[in-house]
């Protein structure tokens, strides 16, 4: 620490040049603090607490094959099942497709198996005795301005009514909202009474599009999975049934290998960085050769002058770095701002700042080694004298 | 007085300088690619045939020469400049690659219906007596035995795993007729022969067979508990390539649908019936659907996956881009100040400050081409046709390839040249103005 002043001052050497690679550091954090926050939310979909103790139960053909509602009772029956719902994908649009948002049938207890949805015991009671009754998230209601007491028609894609119309009206009830920032994105869905839609669709009633099962204790999740889909097992309507996390992570891999095109981007990006900075600090050594060998004549070891130079291009991308996610930050804050989209939290995730931490100390290691190296194998006397 | 009016000058030259370069930057986005090497004539002859032109030549060719000698920082505009367009090229051709797939799916002269209100094919549904109201529309041609050829077609998902995670996805089942065939030209088998009308058997895209696993020719797959046999292989260059094919009649009844259809695509008389058969459509008081060529149907697909990419591309292009300026920046800076001497003794020796200017910037504008041509080689040997999948509208897989197509590369050329440009013009400036008395004396 004590040398902090020291390593602080060969910064300041040059400093157009330090800040040019300050500046290339900060460009490659902002990238990485983007990016990785988006890759975890891709890749942690499902793991929290509350998820571990749901599962969720689909047609083995596909999820977007119906499941008979009879399977709701047998599946109740079964030991360590806490609670069982059921919903239906909807894929109403409301006024232009573009407007893109979830909006699902979903049964009267679907929110009790979301503890983390929030929403006042007035409103859920709403809810239950409100037959053409809606649920919506926080944003979504911002995103639409709508309030308690609004009628929202939504046209059906899949399902038409019985007397042919397409449009779907709904009385807003309530709005629920997600207290993690992590699950903010999820705060973008309409739900509505499951009861209300079989009665009044054309086709498919009496069908469910998935059910989610609540289970006591979590360790028995495979368990109970299993017992699951032993109920339909060589009926004409098979079930699979998984952990909400391992369904989300098979939904969400449907889009792609978010993770590869992510890891690829940045294995360019800090190569680029390594050679940049890596050139800044050979140069920035170079210079210095006679300062060196003066300290280490005053009695610096060669041990501390490497230890110096090590510290010095850890500084830098430290500093690079600390910047650089910071202004990720405000980068996404302000697109959630100007575009609407949902930014998993980057600043106030503790995930993104250790992996962007040890990704700082380890270039900083990286590209301070040769630099450093040249250092401590410094002759006094061959430097002194230029050679 | 006098040295107010100077600073009041170097003021003015400094707008025009930046006025300049924006002008420039943006100049150099606006043109087509093509033009770039045409820009290079008037400079050769201006470099060959001028007086300061030859000096800024010669001047050039020092600076090149000591290139070796700064391997390292010029290294670093090189990567840095490479990096940025293999990044972008490889994004823009994963968007490219993806509108081209469905842009090749549809025509003109081809029409598709779906329920009123349905968006997709795997949300509408269609029955019997529409379709013959369809197929009965004089706007539909006919075929050499005088059949109409529309085809009412079943679309139903199936989950296989993909080749490349173990994870299933979600594959196009699509139960068709004959009138299929007829209706895409561009179809034909590559290997196997056609299922057999009435029996359990499928053909797989060349895709499809591609990405996913348990859909060799010959192998057997369940759908639905029932086991069906792959007896051939198709390509349409195609969305359709992400397929599997089946008969209708045999698929409708093992997905519970009956005889019901998602949808009915026609092949128009030509292009220009569409109007009147769309009016036709939704005169007749019978039928609730929605019509649309098939090229709008697919295009509209794509559109916002490929805004989606195009836009990511580019704002990280643009990110790393910043970071590759600013190496850029330092490298020159780096090797003005290594050259000093050198540059003052052109300037004492009676070389003006233009053609200085100019080869430092030719310099940088050098090694930013040979980035931006190494960077969109990688992307291109990289990814050019490197085939992958994502959700379409229908919530089932597209395979698209990768096309890293010449307006890329030209693209990607462009962006090197204006880091380039961002990079090399303050060094080269500094160059000009430094004092030749001072620059003799430096060591």
């Amino acid at each position: 620490m004590k040398y902090l002043q020291l390593v602080w001052a060969a910064l300041l050497r040059r400093k157009t040049r330090t800040l040019f690679t300050l500046l290339s550091v900060v460009a490659a954090f902002l990238l990485f603090g983007l990016l990785d926050s988006v890759r975890g939310a891709f890749a942690g979909a499902g793991s929290t607490v509350n998820g571990l103790t749901r599962l969720v139960t689909i047609s083995k053909i596909t999820f977007t094959m119906q499941l008979p509602k009879s399977l709701l009772e047998p599946i109740r029956a079964l030991p360590g099942v806490a609670d069982v719902t059921y919903a239906n994908w909807f894929g109403g649009i409301y006024q232009d497709p573009k407007n893109f948002f979830p909006n699902e049938a979903v049964s009267p207890n679907f929110l009790d198996a979301y503890p983390e949805w929030r929403m006042s015991a007035a409103q859920r009671a709403a809810f239950r005795n409100t037959r053409t009754g809606a649920v919506v998230g926080a944003k979504l209601a911002k995103q639409f301005n709508w309030k308690v007491g609004d009628r929202i028609p939504l046209q059906g894609t899949i399902f038409p009514q019985k007397d042919g119309t397409n449009t779907w009206t709904f009385d807003l009830v309530g709005i629920y909202t997600v207290a993690d920032p992590k699950m903010k994105a999820q705060e973008n869905a309409l739900l509505f009474n499951w009861d209300y839609f079989d009665e009044a669709r054309a086709f498919g009633n009496g069908s469910v599009g998935w059910y989610v099962v609540r289970v006591a204790d979590p360790a028995r999740a495979d368990a109970i999975a299993q017992a699951i889909d032993a109920i339909s097992v060589n009926s004409d309507h098979e079930t699979k049934t998984q952990s909400e996390h391992a369904f989300q992570l098979a939904f969400l891999s449907q889009f792609g290998d978010i993770g590869l095109i992510v890891g690829a981007i940045m294995a360019a990006v800090f190569f680029t960085l390594i050679l940049l900075t890596g050139n800044t600090m050979a140069q920035a050594v170079r210079e210095r050769i006679p300062e060196l060998a003066i300290l280490k004549t005053i009695g610096f070891t060669s041990g501390s002058v490497l230890g110096l130079l090590l510290a010095e291009a850890m500084l830098l991308l430290l500093l690079g770095g600390v910047i650089g996610v910071l202004v990720a930050g405000s980068v996404a804050s302000a697109l959630e701002v100007t575009t609407g989209a949902v930014f998993p939290p980057i600043v106030s995730s503790l995930a993104v700042w250790v992996r962007s931490l040890a990704l700082m100390l380890l270039i900083g290691l990286v590209v301070g080694a040769l630099p450093a190296y040249r250092g401590l194998r410094l002759r006094i006397v061959d430097a002194l004298a230029g050679r | 007085m006098a040295r107010q009016r100077s600073r009041w000058v170097a003021g003015a030259v400094w707008v025009g300088i930046w006025t300049l370069l924006i002008a420039a930057l943006v100049l150099l986005m606006m043109v087509p690619g093509w033009v770039l090497p045409l820009l290079l004539v008037p400079l050769v002859i201006w470099l060959l045939a001028t007086r300061i032109g030859k000096q800024a030549w010669s001047a050039t060719e020092v600076g090149i020469s000591t290139i070796p000698q700064r391997l390292g920082s010029s290294s670093v505009v090189v990567v840095g400049i490479a990096g940025v367009v293999g990044v972008l090229v490889a994004l823009l051709a994963m968007a490219a690659g993806f509108a081209a797939t469905l842009r090749q799916s549809g025509s003109n002269d081809t029409a598709i219906v779906l329920r009123a209100g349905a968006q997709t094919e795997l949300n509408s549904v269609i029955d019997h007596d529409t379709v013959a109201l369809i197929s009965q529309l004089p706007m539909v041609r006919h075929t050499a035995t005088d059949q109409p050829i529309a085809s009412s077609e079943l679309v139903v998902v199936a989950a296989l795993p993909k080749r490349s995670t173990g994870l299933d996805a979600n594959v196009e089942v699509r139960g068709v007729g004959e009138r299929a065939w007829d209706l895409r030209p561009k179809l034909h088998l590559i290997a196997g022969r056609k299922f057999t009308p009435g029996l359990r058997e499928l053909i797989v895209g060349k895709r499809a067979r591609e990405q996913f696993a348990g859909v060799e020719l010959g192998s057997t797959l369940k759908l639905n508990g029932q086991a069906w046999q792959v007896v051939g292989v198709f390509e349409a260059g195609d969305a359709t390539d992400s397929d599997l094919w089946g008969d209708s009649e045999v698929i409708g009844p093992a997905y519970r649908r009956g005889g019901s259809s998602t949808s009915v695509t026609v092949q128009l008389t030509d292009a220009s019936a569409f109007e009147s058969f769309k009016a036709a459509l939704s005169t007749d008081p019978r039928l609730k659907v929605d019509v649309k060529t098939t090229r709008d149907y697919f295009n509209e697909q794509s559109a916002q996956l490929t805004k989606l990419i195009n836009g990511l591309g580019t704002a990280i292009g643009l990110i790393m881009g910043i970071g590759a300026v600013f190496g850029a920046l330092n490298s020159m800076y780096a090797a003005v100040s290594a050259r000093t001497r050198e540059i003052a003794t052109l300037r004492a020796v009676g070389f003006r400050a233009l053609p200085v200017v100019v080869s430092v910037m030719l310099e940088t504008l050098l090694l930013a081409t040979l980035g931006g041509a190494i960077g969109a080689a990688i992307a291109w040997l990289l990814f050019n046709n490197y085939t992958a999948s994502t959700l379409g509208a229908n919530f089932t897989q597209i395979v698209f390839a990768f096309q890293v197509t010449p307006e890329l590369l030209w693209r990607g050329l462009k962006w090197a040249l204006a880091i380039g440009l961002l990079g090399g013009l303050f060094p080269a400036l500094r160059a000009a103005r430094m004092s030749v008395t001072e620059g003799l004396r430096e060591l």
